[in-house]
C-alpha cells in the first residue's frame, strides 16, 4: 500500500516537473526532451492502471514517432536561434490567473461531484492485454477502426502535399 | 492501489499546464507540444476511468486518440514547415494573415 503511494507520488512529481520544464525552457529542443520524459511517466501510469498495450503504444507512437518528428522539425527549421518576438505585456499574468481559475474550478468539481472515489478492485491478468484490445477493436469497434485507417491515409497525403516545394505557380 | 481520484487530479494539473503553455509561449512548435500534453492528460483520465469501471472501452478510446494525434502532428508540422518557408519565422505573433 505504502509502496503504491511512493510510486504514484514520485511519478506524479516527475510528470509535473517535466511538464513545467517543457513550459518554461527557453530552447525548443529542451522542451521536446522534457515532453519525452513526461510521456514516459504517463506510460508508466498506464502500466499501473492495467493498460499494458496502451502503455507500449504510448511509448512507441508518442515518445518515439511523434517526438522524433518534433525534434526533426525543430532542427530542420533551426527553431533554436529564431528571434524572440515582443510578447504582449499583460499576456503572461493574465494566462497565469486564468490557469489558476481553471484548476480551482476543476478541483471544486472533482471534489464536490465525485467525492473521494474508492480504490478500484483487482482486475484479471488479461485486462488491457493486446488480445483483449484486439478482440474489442475488431468486433465492436470495427467501423471506427476502418475510419481511422482512412484518416491516417488522408493525413499522409495532406502532409506530403503541404510540405512539397512549390515548383510553379498554378 | 491509489484511488482513482488522484489520477484525475494529476490529469487536471497536466491539462492546466498544457493550456498555460498554449497561452504563454510564442513559439508555434512549443504551442503544438502543449496541445500534445493536453491530449495526454485526457488520455490519462480515460485510462483511469477504464480501470475504475473495469471496462476496456476507455482504452479503445485512448487508442483512437493516439492515432488521431499522430495524424494531427503530421499535418500540423507540415503546416509549420510551410509557414516557415513563406515567412521565415514561426513566432505566432507574425502569423496574422492567411496570405502566403
Amino acid at each position: 500500500m505504502i509502496a503504491d503511494w511512493i510510486l504514484f507520488l514520485g511519478l506524479a512529481f516527475v510528470a509535473i516537473v517535466s511538464a513545467l520544464g517543457m513550459l518554461l525552457s527557453k530552447s525548443a529542443v529542451y522542451s521536446a526532451l522534457n515532453l519525452i520524459i513526461n510521456f514516459v511517466t504517463v506510460a508508466i501510469f498506464y502500466l499501473i492502471l492495467g493498460a499494458p498495450f496502451i502503455a507500449l503504444s504510448q511509448i512507441t507512437v508518442y515518445a518515439g514517432a511523434i517526438m522524433v518528428l518534433f525534434l526533426f522539425v525543430i532542427m530542420l527549421l533551426g527553431a533554436e536561434r529564431l528571434p524572440i518576438g515582443v510578447a504582449l505585456p499583460w499576456q503572461r499574468p493574465l494566462a497565469i490567473v486564468l490557469g489558476i481559475v481553471l484548476i480551482l474550478e476543476a478541483a471544486y468539481l472533482l471534489i464536490s461531484r465525485l467525492g473521494v472515489l474508492p480504490a478500484p478492485g483487482a482486475v484479471g491478468a488479461d485486462f488491457g492485454s493486446p488480445k483483449a484490445i484486439g478482440l474489442a477493436l475488431f468486433d465492436a469497434y470495427l467501423l471506427p477502426f476502418e475510419v481511422v485507417s482512412i484518416l491516417l491515409l488522408v493525413a499522409m497525403i495532406g502532409a506530403i502535399l503541404l510540405s512539397r516545394k512549390r515548383e510553379r505557380e498554378p | 492501489m491509489v484511488p482513482i481520484q488522484y489520477y484525475l487530479d494529476l490529469s487536471v494539473i497536466l491539462f492546466t499546464l498544457g493550456s498555460l503553455g498554449v497561452l504563454i509561449r510564442r513559439n508555434a512548435i512549443v504551442i503544438f507540444m502543449s496541445i500534445e500534453l493536453m491530449l495526454n492528460a485526457a488520455n490519462l483520465a480515460f485510462v483511469a476511468f477504464s480501470r475504475m469501471h473495469q471496462s476496456i472501452n476507455g482504452q479503445i478510446f485512448v487508442f483512437f486518440i493516439i492515432s488521431v494525434a499522430a495524424a494531427e502532428v503530421a499535418v500540423g508540422l507540415a503546416l509549420i514547415v510551410a509557414i516557415f518557408r513563406s515567412k521565415h519565422n514561426i513566432d505566432i505573433d507574425q502569423m496574422n494573415s492567411l496570405q502566403g
